[in-house]
């Protein structure tokens, strides 16, 4: 799978409630979640989000609660992709279940600037910035993670491997 | 090799003699938790993929605790729908109003947590139940929906850090001052992915609530969970309530840790975290002068009773400032009933303060207390994240019940000194 799209940056640590402030968790519809992604971070961010960008933040991204709406928000809004130098282990496990391709590169995140156009390879990991002509290799996905993404989550695994028995 | 406490737990759930730090495993769940934020969406999940059982209705526990009671008419429709797949499912621990409490605090209080468990909740604070011995994660709906349909989860066993408290402990510090010490040591991603195991002789003479607060703050600093070997305390806490048996493991001497952090707890002071991450911590001593408008004493971080006489000891007699709001929330009904029966009820009313019933409310900016643009308040929660407890344009400062209490007194963050030395 191959991901291109504009690059919106944000800076270290950013926290769920950032991501998907609580005062809009009394709803769980990805469109409805989709008005307000980051918007904690950025305001506005909703409105100005084209659909197949890409994320470019700092490091620890998505700390901070387990609430799958973050997830769900950006990859509703329109982002195809987040990459990062390290993902808070939940925001990690989340995105890999429902299916929100993230790539963890430090030297990518650091050299990759807004507005930058850049392409992502998926399946490789290898990250253009195509606005410099620079390439960057994530770190790999463990198997059994690749496993998950290749059945389109986990939902689509259990059912696939658990459910049928 | 020796094995630690988190590696034996995850290789006896799994059903293997021996995991390592790295290694994928598949461990079976004792229990599986959900609350009205996140249960919705992992219902919905279930019901996708068409699930029609889950794996075990006792080992299920939906608690309704964030929105409620139901703030709005959206959050009365995720309870609603959280209510009847219960139901429907006849899940024996659904928290209906009345019986519910915060996740965090009801859980281990009623007993369906316990020593020796493997435990998910699609709540991050789940790592809270560490400090009975057990194996604890947050995760999202998604596991938390698998989790129900399997009764199983997938887990990187992940590397240990132990931290060693030694030392003598110092007046009206507790273990909200010592988890706030421990991650403005090592960072809001110190432990990222790691267990957090919490040793040395501060902890083992560490009171049960203590511990609970310990655990539940692991997240903040990244961990995957954090842990308190059960000894003596916890049986006494365990006995008569959990229902299954305990099961006690120890880490082995040589057991391998990715880091040993010691801390010499006679240099600790009541800490305060300042905003927007729980890693900006202060000493009460270098706070300086910061005015508020609001304290919150409660949580699943500092909502038991220990935490509320501990506010009461201070309040006592006292009257918070008058531009001041002081909310009090008893995490669970046990815990409101037994404070009220103590009297501490009459102490926090007496000094202009607000009793609430158990919710987490105020703690995520979702009702019963939320900030407007420009207020700041002192918390005995765990996050003071941009926009946690209402505007993206106030503040939230972290600390102990001791100090929020002498916070609300004083108008400004206060220490115990500032209000014992009059
Ligand atoms: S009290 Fe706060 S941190 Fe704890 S479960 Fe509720 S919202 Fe989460």
């Amino acid at each position: 799978m191959i991901l291109q799209g504009k690059v919106w940056k944000f800076g270290d640590d950013v926290d769920t409630d950032q991501i998907i402030p609580a005062r809009y968790l009394n709803s769980s519809d990805p469109k409805e979640l989709a008005k307000y992604a980051m918007e904690d971070a950025r305001a506005g961010f909703a409105e100005v989000v084209g659909q197949g960008d890409i994320i470019v933040a700092g490091k620890n991204f998505g700390c901070g609660s387990s609430r799958e709406h973050a997830p769900i928000c950006i990859k509703a809004a329109g982002i195809t992709g987040v990459i990062a130098p390290s993902f808070a282990r939940i925001f990690y496990r989340n995105s890999i279940n429902i299916g929100l391709p993230i790539f963890e590169s430090k030297e990518a995140a650091e050299a990759i600037e807004e507005g930058h156009e850049v392409r992502v390879d998926a399946t490789s990991g290898v990250i253009e910035d195509l606005t410099t002509g620079k390439n960057f290799q994530a770190v790999p996905f463990p198997d059994f993670m690749q496993e998950l993404i290749a059945a389109g989550g986990l939902m689509n695994y259990i059912k696939k491997n658990k459910m049928d028995k | 090799m020796g094995m630690t406490i988190t590696e034996k737990i995850l290789a006896a759930h799994a059903g293997l003699d021996e995991v390592k730090p790295g290694q994928l495993i598949n461990a079976k769940l004792d229990i599986v938790l959900g609350n009205d934020i996140t249960s919705p969406v992992a219902i919905n999940e279930f019901e996708k993929v068409g699930a029609e059982t889950v794996f075990d209705k006792c080992k299920i526990c939906l608690v309704p605790d964030h929105f409620t009671p139901n703030k709005d008419i959206k959050s009365a429709e995720q309870v609603k729908q959280v209510r009847e797949f219960a139901h429907k499912h006849e899940i024996e621990h659904f928290f209906e109003l009345g019986q519910m409490g915060v996740e965090h605090c009801i859980l281990p209080e009623q007993g369906i947590v316990g020593p020796g468990d493997a435990i998910i909740g699609a709540d991050s604070h789940t790592c809270t139940y560490g400090a009975l011995g057990a194996f604890a994660t947050g995760v999202g709906s998604t596991d938390m929906a698998a989790g129900m349909i399997t009764g199983e989860a997938w887990f990187k066993v992940p590397e240990s850090i132990k931290f060693v408290f030694k030392g003598e402990l110092q007046p009206h510090v507790g273990g909200k001052d010592l988890i706030l010490y421990a991650i403005g040591d090592i960072g809001v991603d110190g432990a990222r992915y790691m267990a957090m195991e919490f040793t040395g002789p501060v902890i083992d003479n560490l009171p049960i609530d203590d511990r609970f607060t310990m655990c539940n703050m692991a997240i903040e600093a990244g961990g995957k969970n954090g842990i308190i070997a059960a000894d003596e305390t916890t049986m006494e806490y365990v006995r008569g309530r959990f229902k299954r048996e305990p099961v006690i493991y120890k880490s082995d001497e040589d057991a391998e840790y990715a880091r040993v952090i010691e801390y010499d707890c006679s240099k600790i002071e009541p800490q305060v975290a300042f905003p927007h991450l729980p890693e900006n911590t202060r000493g009460i001593s270098e706070v300086g002068d910061v005015r508020i408008d609001q304290v919150v004493i409660g949580s699943c971080t500092n909502g038991r009773l220990s935490d509320l006489r501990i506010a009461a000891e201070f309040l006592k007699g006292q009257k918070v400032a008058p531009h001041i709001r002081c909310i009090v929330i008893p995490g669970t009904p046990l815990i409101y009933r037994q404070a009220m029966h103590e009297g501490l009820f009459d102490i926090f009313l007496d000094a202009g303060a607000i009793v609430s019933t158990p919710t987490c409310g105020p703690c995520l900016g979702g009702h019963m207390g939320v900030l407007a643009k420009g207020e700041r308040a002192v918390a005995t929660t765990n996050r003071n994240f941009i926009g946690r407890m209402g505007s993206p344009g106030s503040e939230v400062y972290l600390a102990s019940p001791a100090v929020a209490a002498c916070s609300a007194i004083k108008g400004k963050i206060a220490g115990p000194k500032e209000v014992l030395s009059k």
